[in-house]
């Protein structure tokens, strides 16, 4: 958030510690904004669900849980070498901060990678909702909303990761010159909050999304 | 950004050249660039006012077809709503007093600051480029079916121009709440805030809790248009209704984004003007507080016929009234902190008497409209039309214009024409008044809203609210003039021209970069009038940089 001069002190702080607090309650503020913005899809999801669970059943059956379970352990991975990345920020370990980098923003392209092949396998099953949708389901259930939902929800999610991974390169960039050490460190831990959110995001689409055809399925 | 070499220069000085203008950091010119860019907006939202006011001089449709006029009002519901009444205060005073206000030299993130303003100004080209595509016809409320499935109109760029503009209100708003609780100068406690700041902290919260909804609610509404994705489409189990209550999620607080900044200036002007501590400080600062919380739980009150449930009705209702408690605190500690004050009628102060009195009508008729009973009855006529113009024109533009008189003289150094400036303001009210009063009564005897033609036995009442927004023009296009005269001929204002009290008049008239030679060091209430007045002590006090 203040990179102006980045390490120095920006003009309008008359301290470190005053811009430290500064930046990081920022970032909280925004993620509440975040908080809401995803909020909006959850209370859609609640409602469609609710007056409909077997749609969404069926529709969640469709969803591989396989890839679905791996990148959620790529996700929770890459938030411990996040957290992991700040401690070594803090503590002067510039190597390991690189390192450290580097592995949160490789995991986060597997997860994309990922995505992009789970979305893919949807387009040659017709899952795609809009004209071409087509699932061979009793007439009149919302399984053509539960995936516009999937899609909707999990699309915000992953355009999140892309953002998260080129604002990380930045971060990276600046970790390779030097720049953050135990003096200065604040885009590291902003960062690293936006990202364990956008982590945090999942843990609640995985078992919204995946999980709830197999618990219908094992109850009949 | 040269905080060093420029100490004493005045912000205006400090750099020329359009450059200096489109990069700048400093919060006091990007509060400049706010003004120029919300006035344009207002303009052309005027410009469609005019048009819907021409077409309904006569009962027929003469001038637009049924639907050149659903276009033209709801270009103008758009442009006032999300490119003028939302940005104009916070972005314009706001962001040139908050600062100040607090003994800070500049928000906490001033490049956030600047990139909010190209964020709006993004907003309203994407919305401009829109208008000039088609155009849109649903009503600035954008409801589905009418902007998903019925309509032939650019709901897509206006749609998106909103969505953008939004982020401009999420950042403004971070960046605000961050200044106010990071950025305080020694000694400025929370309750020595000036009122304009607690309350434009109350609308920073909103800001950042309310938008994110109508943004999410937004790409909704795109991914349903562009690839018919069925949320609100009932042929796939979608519901519009949802739209309808994400949409009023934000939009219903966003209505106190609007009027809590204008109650934050009229603070400030019946301190200054009274002479006097306002009456109940601490009652007025949690009221601006318990609007914003308040201003979530009532967006039910706009859909009582729309197949809400009717003890959701119930509820709703009974919370809409609540929002009158922390209203009326306002309006009568106000009242208060005038009795028996040595009031000076400067200009500004006409606006705050024009506030104090059509807030008023507008708040007590939106206890009206919040009855569950009698909305059904005026739903969606001019009673609706009528009680938000005198919320949105009587309250938010009385206080917009006020603030704008007021601080003029310290944001440019040069004093209007106080003759102009009267004449202006009470065309304004008067105008106001012919314009809006007689919608109220067009409503309660039924004439629906968002119609290009109406029975004969209404053209008086509407000629009559013609006649009075043409009044309202002149009134408001009256400041453009004198206010640009006053740039070059105005005589000099001096740091403090109307002897108030507050750390934005203990500065220079323009202020400089940094906004004081010196970070102030607080030791009064605000307001304090009275120890100011106590002696040849207290009145060293705020010379010595305070």
């Amino acid at each position: 958030m203040s990179s102006e001069h980045s390490t120095a002190l920006a003009h309008q702080f008359d301290s470190p510690e005053q811009q430290k607090e500064s930046a990081t309650l920022g970032m909280w503020f925004f993620l509440a904004q975040e908080a809401l913005f995803f909020g909006g899809l959850f209370v859609t999801y609640l409602l469609y669900r609710w007056r409909d669970p077997s749609a969404f059943a069926a529709g969640s059956h469709e969803l591989d849980i396989v890839l679905g379970g791996f990148n959620t352990v790529v996700l929770i991975g890459s938030s411990l070498t996040m957290a992991l990345a700040v401690r070594a920020a803090q503590t002067d370990r510039r190597r390991q901060l690189v390192g450290f980098l580097l592995a949160t923003g490789g995991l986060g392209l597997v997860f994309l990678v990922v995505k992009y092949f789970e979305y893919a396998e949807k387009w040659h099953h017709h899952l795609i909702p809009g004209d071409a949708f087509h699932f061979a389901g009793p007439p009149g259930e919302r399984t053509e909303l539960f995936f516009s939902l999937y899609f909707a929800m999990t699309g915000m999610h992953a355009l999140h990761m892309v953002i998260g991974v080129a604002v990380l390169a930045w971060i990276l960039k600046r970790a390779r010159a030097g720049e953050f050490g135990s003096h200065y460190y604040n885009p590291v831990e902003c960062f690293g909050l936006y990202w364990h959110f956008v982590d945090i995001v999942w843990i609640f689409l995985f078992p919204l999304l995946y999980l709830i055809g197999r618990h219908y399925q094992a109850g009949g | 950004m040269s905080a060093h070499e420029s100490a004493g220069k005045s912000y205006l000085e400090d750099g020329h050249g359009l450059k200096s203008w489109l990069l700048t950091f400093d919060h006091k010119r990007i509060g400049i660039l706010y003004l120029l860019g919300v006035s344009f907006f207002f303009l052309l939202g005027g410009f469609f006012a005019l048009l819907v006011r021409l077409e309904l001089l006569t009962p027929q449709g003469d001038l637009l077809s049924p639907d050149a006029y659903n276009h033209v009002f709801t270009m103008h519901g758009v442009f006032m709503v999300f490119f003028f009444l939302i940005p104009a205060i916070p972005g314009t005073l706001g962001n040139f007093l908050l600062p100040i206000m607090i003994g800070a030299k500049d928000v906490a993130f001033p490049k956030l600051n600047l990139l909010s303003w190209y964020v709006f100004m993004a907003g309203g080209a994407l919305t401009m480029y829109g208008l000039f595509t088609g155009g849109v016809d649903t009503g600035w409320t954008f409801y589905p079916p009418y902007s998903s499935l019925y309509s032939s109109s650019a709901v897509l760029p206006v749609g998106l121009g909103v969505f953008v503009n939004g982020f401009a209100s999420i950042l403004t708003g971070v960046n605000f709440m961050v200044t106010v609780h990071r950025m305080r100068a020694p000694g400025m406690t929370w309750f020595r805030l000036p009122l304009f700041v607690w309350s434009h902290y109350a609308t920073s919260l909103i800001m950042v809790l309310g938008t994110p909804v109508v943004a999410i609610t937004l790409v909704l509404l795109v991914l349903e248009r562009l690839f018919h994705f069925g949320f609100f489409d009932a042929a796939k189990g979608g519901d519009p209704v949802l739209f309808q209550h994400l949409f009023w999620f934000y939009s219903h607080p966003a209505v106190y984004i609007m009027i809590l900044p204008s109650m934050a200036v009229i603070s400030e002007l019946v301190a200054a003007f009274a002479r006097k501590r306002i009456f109940g400080y601490h009652a007025v600062a949690f009221a601006s507080i318990g609007i914003a919380v308040l201003g979530f739980l009532v967006w039910g009150h706009h859909m009582y016929v729309s197949s809400q449930s009717v003890y959701a009705g119930v509820v709703f209702s009974l919370l809409t009234m609540l929002v009158a408690i922390p209203s009326a605190i306002k309006v009568f500690n106000w009242t208060f902190t005038l009795y028996k004050g040595s009031v000076a009628l400067e200009m500004p102060m006409l606006y705050a008497m024009g506030f104090l009195g059509l807030f008023t009508i507008g708040g007590l008729t939106g206890v009206f409209l919040g009855t569950l009973g009698f909305d059904v009855h005026v739903h969606d006529t001019y009673f609706v039309v009528a009680h938000f113009h005198y919320v949105m024109v009587g309250g938010t533009i009385m206080g917009y214009l006020g603030g704008l008189h007021y601080w003029w003289p310290k944001m440019t150094g040069r004093m209007y024409s106080k003759f102009w400036g009267l004449t202006s303001g009470w065309l304004v009210f008067v105008g106001f008044n012919l314009t809006f009063f007689p919608q109220f009564l067009l409503g309660v005897q039924g004439m629906p809203r968002r119609y290009h033609a109406y029975p004969d036995e209404w053209q008086v009442l509407n000629v009559l609210s013609g006649a009075g927004a043409s009044v309202l023009g002149v009134g408001l296009l009256l400041p453009v003039v004198y206010f640009l005269w006053s740039l070059k001929h105005g005589p000099i204002a001096g740091p403090n021209p109307w002897g108030a009290f507050g750390l934005e008049w203990q500065t220079t008239s323009p202020p400089p970069t940094t906004n004081f030679l010196e970070t102030p060091v607080i030791v009064h209430e605000a307001y304090d009038y009275e120890s100011r007045a106590a002696g040849p002590a207290a009145e060293t006090a705020p010379t010595s940089g305070r």
